[in-house]
């Protein structure tokens, strides 16, 4: 990823504050929308501070994000305590989770590190679904809270801009050239004196931590969680179609990818319900053969041959 | 431990790849300031044996350290921070990144861990040892093959390393090229650096050179000037019947 100044850090800002009054000019079906851009735009900014310069794939977003969801509804359901303990603690739980499975891949490269990443998210998906079918008895995970979309939107807007305001300083750093680095040539980055599992962990752990928090703040929208669902494959993939389709090479790509394709797969699941699978496939093929860097990769690629013209 | 004045210090090191013995109980030292090549055919353990000591494999048995402290237990990352330098056979950059920021690479994570101004003045100071200046900005991809391999030269300068491990940098070059790259070299050695050398090109041998090592299917063959060396009967005959001689 590459450095970004302060321009970018003012133009990100400008957004947010813009982005805040969507609900109040937006309402129902609009902002319902809004709501789940807003998700995927956190989701999908803080999966690529770690895979967008590592290019490193992970689909473990959905385990994380699970562990949000689930720990709200079972903290809430089955042991009465208040919505802001599991906004706390999932992501801390997630975020060691994230470090474990990050310290177990160190030495997984490519599609190793993916298969891995999806293997290991459904594996915890069907042993927390066992779990709370057969001892946690069914009940049923209950979220109860006063929280409307519109509050849930600006919790998220809140995380998506710390993410970005994160990203922004990683980028600026040490650990974010280490990170540009090791996603060249692991070997030389290990040679040129770079702890390449430190920065890799990290990295991981923290995109672990936020798409818990992520997955906590979005529960109450639900009032009713399922581990089977909120545990989502899908999502995993989704989050990175939107972070590649927009370009995971600026901190800003995943924005580019997330607004469009959001109303995109609205429209999809409500004329094609059935067949949403098929289309995440053909999606997956365009950005691999039309958009390999993303829709900012191509203009940065059209501008470049422009300048190269001019000169 | 004893430190008996040798930077560098290899005894009793062997690898094992499954079956194969790639490296069989060397040892040498190198002092200070000093240039010491390794040569001997292809195949004879000579990458490997630069792959141990800058950690990229760790020997099976044996020991190397550096001042007294062993390396051979660290980590690449560790070695490289405790001032061991490399360049890689085939010329390894980082294409995503400009002519500049490869060579910031070195300068921000090396030995001397510099960052912000300092980093890219020195940075820029290495690119001018090598003579590429003028192409700071360039993308590594448009380089040619001896810029290529001055770049990397300049990466691992900028991590200002006690000890310079250069893997056939000389190697591929045409001989107006090879003129400028002995040159270069030369000028590392007049500055007192402490440089192991993998190299096959005889005339550059004889011009840089202090001292030989001379390897044959893993084992240490002979030790001396080179001219010793390179009269030397068994390295002789070891070298016929091989390509490279
Ligand atoms: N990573 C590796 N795995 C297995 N065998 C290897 C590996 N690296 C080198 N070898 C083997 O070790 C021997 C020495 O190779 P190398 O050190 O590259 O020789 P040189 O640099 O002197 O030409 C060769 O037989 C080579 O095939
Ligand atoms: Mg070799």
């Amino acid at each position: 990823m590459k450095p970004s100044g302060w321009q970018e850090l003012l133009l990100a800002a400008l957004f947010a504050m813009l982005a805040a009054f969507v609900p109040l000019v937006a309402n129902g079906y609009w902002l319902s929308i809004a709501v789940t851009a807003m998700m995927y735009l956190a989701l999908a900014t803080s999966w690529a501070l770690f895979s967008g310069p590592t290019h490193y794939i992970s689909l473990a977003t959905g385990a994380f994000f699970g562990i949000g969801g689930y720990l709200v509804g079972s903290m809430m359901s089955d042991y009465q305590l208040a919505f802001w303990v599991p906004l706390v603690v999932a992501p801390v739980v997630a975020a060691l989770l994230a470090m474990l499975i990050g310290l177990a891949t160190l030495r997984l490269s490519g599609v190793y590190f993916v298969i891995f990443t999806l293997g290991l998210a459904e594996m915890i998906r069907n042993l927390i679904s066992w779990i709370q079918n057969n001892f946690l008895g069914s009940r049923g995970l209950y979220v109860l809270t006063d929280l409307r979309d519109q509050h849930i939107y600006w919790m998220l807007l809140a995380v998506a801009a710390v993410v970005y305001l994160l990203g922004w300083l990683i980028n600026r750093s040490r650990l974010g050239f280490a990170l540009r680095i090791i996603g060249n040539d692991e070997t030389v980055a290990r040679h040129v004196g770079i702890n390449t599992a430190t920065a890799k962990v990290i990295l991981f752990t923290t995109t672990g931590f936020f798409a818990a928090l992520v997955g906590a703040i979005i529960a109450p929208r639900w009032s009713y969680i399922e581990p089977n669902q909120v545990f989502s494959p899908q999502l995993s993939f989704l989050v990175v179609i939107m972070a590649l389709l927009g370009g995971a090479g600026r901190l800003w790509g995943p924005l580019v990818g997330v607004i469009p394709f959001t109303i995109i797969w609205e429209w999809v699941g409500v004329q094609f319900p059935n067949q949403s699978f098929l289309f995440m496939g053909l999606a997956f093929l365009l950005i691999v053969y039309v958009l390999p860097n993303g829709v900012v990769g191509r203009i940065e690629q059209l501008r470049a041959r422009l300048r190269e013209r001019e000169a | 431990m004893r430190y008996s004045g040798a930077v560098l210090s290899v005894s009793g090191v062997t690898k094992r790849f499954g079956g194969l013995v790639a490296v069989s109980s060397m040892s040498f030292d190198v002092a200070e300031h000093e240039m010491v090549g390794v040569i001997g055919p292809n195949g004879s353990g000579k990458t490997t044996m630069m792959n141990m000591i800058s950690g990229a494999f760790k020997p099976t048995a044996g020991r190397i350290s550096m001042k007294g402290r062993r390396i051979s237990d660290m980590p690449a990352q560790t070695i490289a921070r405790e001032g061991v330098g490399r360049t890689f056979q085939l010329v390894r950059l980082l294409p995503g990144l400009n002519v500049i920021e490869n060579v910031l690479s070195g300068a921000v994570f090396g030995h001397r861990r510099r960052w912000g101004r300092d980093a890219e003045d020195f940075a820029h100071a290495m690119l001018e040892r090598v003579g590429l200046e003028a192409m700071s900005y360039a993308p590594v991809a448009q380089l040619t093959y001896i810029d290529q391999k001055r770049v990397e030269l300049a990466r691992v300068l900028a991590g200002e390393p006690e000890v310079l491990l250069l893997d056939e940098w000389l190697a591929g070059l045409n001989p107006t090229e090879l003129e400028t790259g002995i040159e270069l070299i030369h000028n590392l050695r007049d500055e007192g650096r402490t440089v192991v050398l993998v190299e096959h090109v005889m005339d550059a041998i004889r011009a840089l050179c202090d001292r030989c090592v001379v390897m044959s299917a893993g084992k240490k063959i002979a030790e001396g000037t080179p001219d010793e060396v390179l009269n030397d009967a068994e390295v002789i005959r070891a070298y016929l019947g091989d390509d490279d001689a």
